[in-house]
């Protein structure tokens, strides 16, 4: 996808000297290979710096939040669901935005392919086509990029945008096939203190440092529940009981919401696989509700919604 | 000054029995990553990594440490007094600990240890341990404790620095600490001049690999004020997600909170670190928060590290020159990009 990054600079460049745009929000490239900054430039001559490769795993939806000027932003397939999800949610007018389409073919995770060089340092990694060279002190590998997929890229079935102004390339084709819930069907298999014993270990290392809250474009409430004191409702300890309270209350605030983009796992300093959490909620919007977020801004998400017609009876 | 060589085998023996004098902590590779442990906890001690994901400051300053308890019980004769929890002083040994993370436990003391302030936890944990170094043979290339006042053989501030010469340790004790634990643990020969010589050249050859240089020798004659009202803070808070990966991971980030938990009837107040990019971390009583911009707060990080510290100790910046901040942020802003930006204000 390194191609791109051409593209989303010249895009850049005109969108800001017509006028279209008052900035324009992309990455540019990371001073530590496979990590790059989100970056926001208001100045058509800044649209050098920009950059994009397989490895811009963050979410730039959660850099739109309540602005009030007219902005630029490239989104692939899930960063764009957001962009949905939060002008549903009226966190942003759909007027203000120029979407420059991103078509995905999925990000690299990064902790695979240190794991695949034994976890020397990379000091370098070049994208060209579909696949990758990382190199270091007395090695150099290349590999496809397909076998080296984050999990939720591995099994998204939306890679191109679903709104957008522009494309900075043709569509890709959609993935089908994939059973995106096949890890959440084995948890749900197991038995109840096994489930509980599989969340306990896997939310262990957690540090508090709340770098998958912030890192996801969901959370933006002015106060987090983990921060409020007047009443406290959590805990600040890294006692397992609070750390578990704010996974599992993080997880509820994103239901129906969650478009899977892997943020909040590529933030995590720990390695901490907590879309295991969102993606049983997913799952559950999915089965109950035929749900899947950010795909329509005219469609209410279906946790915000009474229709009579309901089938629930509790609710009628 | 004692210098022994262990085979590395012979090593692993010797601190298991100084296990019954101390209490070991060794990296340990635990997934993805190596981690500080105790002897035996986890896949057993590990030598082979770089640096540990996160830096040992938790073994003398515990991320949550209870302080003191107390009863609300009106019965109890000693309701509402706090009493001080009981806290291991044992002896502890950090085995591995790299340069700059030792270099970063002086950095603190500062803070925790000076004519004003005597922190009785944080000092008496700091004394109760010995700090056996690993001098880094392979630096990252993201370290730059050269720049910092460190290298990644310094011996300043541990007690005893390991040399790793392929199949065995030389082991030199530094101080008293040091020479005591050296002289209890078996299993090590005296070292020959070889050994000496070798340990010599890796160090010299691993300062020669480190070829990131931090500016931060104006930093002490910038205007506060006018590097407060910097233009580029925009630009490098644009992408912060002000998550407390940089604080939590960073073996020089001192800052906690102090919290009253109660159950039933009883009370513990225990204190947490706690991280300037949090909103929390500024917000008073009454309602007002001094910093409730993300601008404010990451500018806060880096002018407490590259600037308030400097002026205030005369001791140069508190960064240790580690790197994790730089490898593990979210977003890729870089201290040594930001200490850049200052020193060249």
């Amino acid at each position: 996808m390194i191609e791109y990054a051409a593209v989303i600079r010249e895009t850049a460049r005109k969108l800001l000297q017509n006028g279209t745009v008052d900035v324009f929000i992309a990455y540019k490239k990371g001073s530590v290979p496979m990590t790059n900054e989100p970056a926001l430039i208001s100045d058509a001559d800044k649209a050098e710096i920009l950059y994009w490769d397989s490895t811009c795993g963050m979410n730039l939806c959660n850099y739109l939040t309540k602005r009030t000027d007219k902005i630029g932003i490239i989104a692939n397939g899930c960063n764009s669901r957001n962009i949905v999800t939060h002008i549903t949610e009226n966190q942003i007018r759909r007027d203000q935005l120029y979407i420059v389409g991103i078509p995905c073919t999925g990000i690299i995770d990064h902790r695979a392919v240190q794991r695949t060089v034994g976890h020397k340092e990379i000091l370098a990694f070049q994208e060209a086509n579909e696949t990758f060279t990382v190199s270091g002190d007395g090695f150099e590998e290349t590999h496809d990029k397909k076998d080296f997929l984050r999990s939720n890229c591995a099994v998204c079935t939306h890679r191109n945008p679903v709104i957008y102004d522009e494309m900075a390339a043709d569509p890709v084709t959609e993935q089908d096939g994939t059973d995106a819930y096949d890890d959440v069907k084995r948890i749900e298999g197991l038995e109840p203190e096994k489930k509980w014993g599989f969340f306990t270990r896997m939310i262990q290392r957690c540090l508090r440092c709340y770098g998958c809250r912030n890192a996801c474009p969901l959370c933006y409430c002015p106060t987090c529940f983990v921060d409020e004191s007047q009443p406290q409702w959590v805990g600040k300890s890294v006692d397992p009981v609070d750390t578990m309270t704010f996974h599992i209350l993080r997880a509820y605030h994103c239901a129906g919401r969650c478009t899977d983009c892997g943020a909040c796992e590529r933030a995590c300093p720990v390695g901490i696989p907590m879309r295991q959490f969102t993606k049983k909620l997913n799952k559950d919007a999915l089965e109950l509700f035929s749900w899947e977020a950010g795909l329509d801004p005219d469609q209410r998400p279906p946790l915000d919604l009474y229709r009579p017609d309901d089938y629930n009876d509790f609710i009628k | 000054m004692t210098e022994k060589v262990f085979t590395k085998e012979n090593w692993i023996k010797a601190l298991e029995g100084l296990a019954g004098t101390y209490r070991i902590f060794t990296p340990v590779k635990d997934g993805d990553f190596h981690n500080f442990k105790s002897l035996g906890e986890g896949k057993g001690p590990d030598f082979n990594f770089q640096n540990t994901r996160l830096s040992p400051k938790t073994l003398i300053y515990p991320q949550s440490e209870r302080m003191f308890e107390y009863s609300l019980d009106e019965n109890d004769s000693e309701t509402n007094i706090l009493k001080e929890s009981p806290k291991d002083y044992s002896p502890q040994a950090i085995v591995g600990i790299r340069p700059c993370d030792a270099h970063a436990m002086r950095i603190v003391k500062l803070n925790f240890d000076n004519p004003e302030f005597r922190d009785p936890w944080w000092v008496q944990h700091f004394e109760s341990t010995v700090l056996i170094g690993l001098g880094c043979n392979e630096p990252c290339s993201t370290c730059f404790c050269t720049s910092v006042g460190g290298g990644p053989f310094n011996e300043y501030a541990l007690d005893i620095m390991l040399y790793d010469l392929g199949k065995t340790f030389l082991a030199r004790g530094l101080t008293e600490k040091g020479e005591e634990l050296l002289k209890k643990a078996e299993g090590g020969t005296p070292a020959d001049s070889a050994a000496v010589k070798d340990a010599e050249i890796l160090a010299t050859a691993a300062s020669n690999r480190i070829n990131t240089s931090v500016p931060t020798d104006k930093l002490k004659e910038k205007v506060v004020n006018e590097l407060f009202d910097a233009s580029f803070w925009d630009d490098v808070a644009f992408a912060c997600i002000n998550c407390g990966t940089c604080t939590f991971l960073c073996p020089t980030c001192w800052c906690f909170d102090i919290q009253d938990e109660v159950l039933g009837k009883q009370g513990d107040r225990i204190r947490n670190w706690d991280s300037c990019m949090f909103p929390l971390f500024t917000l008073h009583g009454s309602g007002h928060n001094p910093r409730d911009q993300k601008l404010q707060r990451v500018r806060q990080r880096f002018m407490h590290k590259l600037k308030y510290y400097v002026d205030k100790y005369e001791n140069g910046v508190q960064c240790s020159g580690c790197g994790r901040c730089v490898r593990h942020c979210p977003v890729n802003i870089d201290i040594r990009q930001v200490a850049e930006f200052m020193n060249n204000y």
